[in-house]
């Protein structure tokens, strides 16, 4: 008896405490987060500020010159040299996302419909050789295209060629193959995951519909799975686009991408301010490429409803 | 009828699961299959096993110090890293607030964002405000890249949780911190470790941030990335990146076990209960 009257009071008070707390659930949940998301305001928002803000300015030698001007912009957009790269760059991006959702899309589609009690295992299976670094696929690459590589050496050996060929290193071609290696696994999740929502009992009533396994394939599970493959596309195009170590490790003079003068201008050339520039008209353009392939896979997919 | 035609799409399918496997895989191989080769170019026919190459990496004075580096930046990232990811994941998965959606997105941005672009205006701040280039910088950079996947392993981890256990515990008398450390760091454990791992592995591979980062301190991969020059260094660079390989592997194994680990626990735990 006695146990129970002294419990109560603290009970009930807990009970007060917790209703107060409930109702500061945002203030609480906020509080939570702030430290991580002032660390992303202050290394990711202020920097791309500072950057933006940069490529509106001027530098002479050593000193940044603050008036506004759009001449770096002027240099960017028409300077021959950095609009191929920009052409290039974007051409590269958009090939290897192309790449790698096309032969994603099937490994995605088999593990989340034939993968039965396996499914967990063939995910982490494709996903592990991404998690080695990155720098090193690209380089076990350049042993393999080098013009005494495997490729090469291994092709001689079988009489297939007399002598190695320059061809395979040192172009756009070994960018692309190379990064579309590198972010293979990278495709296949987000896809694989909007598989894994498409309604099963659909793609049966098509079926009993009439509708053989391959048009039940096109006009249910794949218009489903839009939204997978749109994010597939866009994780690979945007980041691929400003890619440094691929080109300038395989690509040699043709397969030179916009990263590489980026990094020039803050390295060797010691152009900030064109630099900023050049970083800021990427991300423009490749975002404008990122929602014209949201618009045309959307469009797609309610044609082939 | 329509069994046997998903198996045969099955076996057109699993046929070319297993060639995909081989393209993702076969790449890698080369490096630990050319780094116990006699011959110092990496071609076909392998001439003879070696692990010369691999006895001397210890000598290399620059190497050694590379890789303490690299275990000084990955251990202290990795920290930082899941301590946020811990905050903003808790946050995330626990409360409902506006501008949830968007914050964590903030966060998220990162994983998607051109790796040089971040790294440059990282730079340009970094100058600006007068901070001089070393591995202090470089960390701040990989914990800006590692929160995503932290927050991603322990919002998973985080994820199912029952909020009746905590309630259970307050009832009884626990503070709020004692809840935590008594119920709900014990059941998330296995995720913030996995975390910690996945973290850590990120930034001993990570080589962008690094390298416009860094002063004149090198981590392992600017230091794999200085001696790619030199056509005779390759060898000993196969050595090195094969053991990185290795590392990584056992890393994100170990990682996905734990990960898998407490994604179970918090849903077992949450069905006994429901």
């Amino acid at each position: 008896m006695s146990v129970t009257a002294e419990g109560l009071p603290p009970l009930r008070m807990t009970r007060a405490r917790r209703n107060a707390l409930l109702q500061s659930e945002p203030v609480q949940g906020f509080a939570l987060i702030s430290p991580t998301f002032l660390y992303a305001l202050i290394l990711l928002v202020l920097p791309i500020l500072v950057v933006i803000a940069h490529s509106f300015w001027t530098q002479h030698y050593l000193t940044i010159d603050r008036t506004f001007t759009l001449e770096n912009y002027r240099v960017a957009l028409t300077e021959p040299i950095y609009r191929d790269l920009l052409w290039r760059s974007l051409y590269i991006s958009l090939t290897v996302s192309f790449f790698t959702v096309v032969l994603a899309y099937p490994i995605a589609y088999f593990i989340s419909f034939h993968g039965g009690r396996h499914k967990s295992l063939w995910l982490f299976l494709i996903t592990i050789p991404f998690w080695t670094s990155y720098l090193l696929r690209v380089m076990s690459w350049k042993v393999i295209l080098g013009y005494n590589g495997v490729l090469n050496s291994g092709l001689m050996g079988l009489g297939i060629i007399d002598e190695p060929s320059t061809a395979l290193l040192y172009n756009s071609s070994a960018v692309i193959i190379t990064l579309t290696h590198a972010w293979a696994a990278f495709a296949i999740l987000p896809i694989f995951v909007s598989l894994e929502k498409v309604d099963r009992t659909l793609v049966e009533a098509a079926t009993d519909l009439g509708d053989g396994p391959l048009g039940s394939f096109l006009r249910v599970t794949l218009p489903l799975s839009a939204p997978g493959v749109i994010s597939a596309a866009l994780i690979v195009m945007i980041p691929t686009v400003g890619d440094y170590v691929t080109p300038k490790l395989v690509g040699g003079k043709d397969g030179v991408m916009i990263a590489n003068a980026i990094q020039a201008q803050f390295g060797k050339a010691s152009n900030w301010p064109l630099g900023a520039a050049l970083s800021v008209t990427t991300m423009l353009i490749v975002s404008l490429m990122a929602g014209a392939t949201v618009l045309i896979i959307r469009a797609l997919q309610r044609l082939a409803r | 009828m329509s069994g046997r035609r998903r198996v045969l799409s099955g076996g057109w399918l699993s046929a070319y699961a297993f060639l995909y496997i081989v393209f993702l895989y076969l790449p890698v191989i080369f490096l630990p299959i050319f780094s116990v080769n006699v011959a110092a170019t990496p071609k076909f026919p392998l001439t003879g096993f070696t692990l010369q190459w691999y006895q001397d990496l210890p000598r290399t004075p620059a190497l050694l110090d590379a890789a303490w580096n690299s275990l000084v930046v990955g251990v202290s990232a990795s920290v930082l890293a899941t301590v946020l990811g811990i905050l903003a994941a808790r946050s995330i998965t626990r409360y409902r607030y506006p501008g949830r959606r968007a914050i964590s997105g903030l966060i998220m941005a990162p994983l998607v964002l051109p790796e040089v672009i971040v790294a440059i205006s990282m730079l340009l701040v970094m100058l600006q405000l007068g901070l001089s280039l070393s591995l202090f910088t470089v960390v701040l950079g990989h914990v800006l890249v590692c929160i995503p996947y932290s927050m991603t392993v322990l919002t998973s981890g985080f994820e199912g949780f029952d909020r009746s256990l905590e309630e259970a515990s307050a009832d009884l008398g626990e503070s709020a911190f004692g809840t935590f450390r008594r119920v709900t760091l014990p059941m998330v454990a296995p995720a913030i470790i996995s975390s910690l791992l996945v973290c850590f592995t990120i930034s001993l591979d990570e080589f962008i941030i690094a390298f416009f980062l860094t002063g004149t301190e090198a981590t392992l991969p600017i230091y794999i990335w200085g001696q790619l020059r030199f056509a005779s260094k390759l060898p000993g660079v196969l050595a090195l990146g094969t053991l990185l390989l290795v590392a990584s592997f056992l890393l994100m194994t170990v990682a996905e076990i734990l990960r898998r680990r407490a994604a179970r626990r918090t849903q077992n735990e949450g069905g006994l209960y429901a």
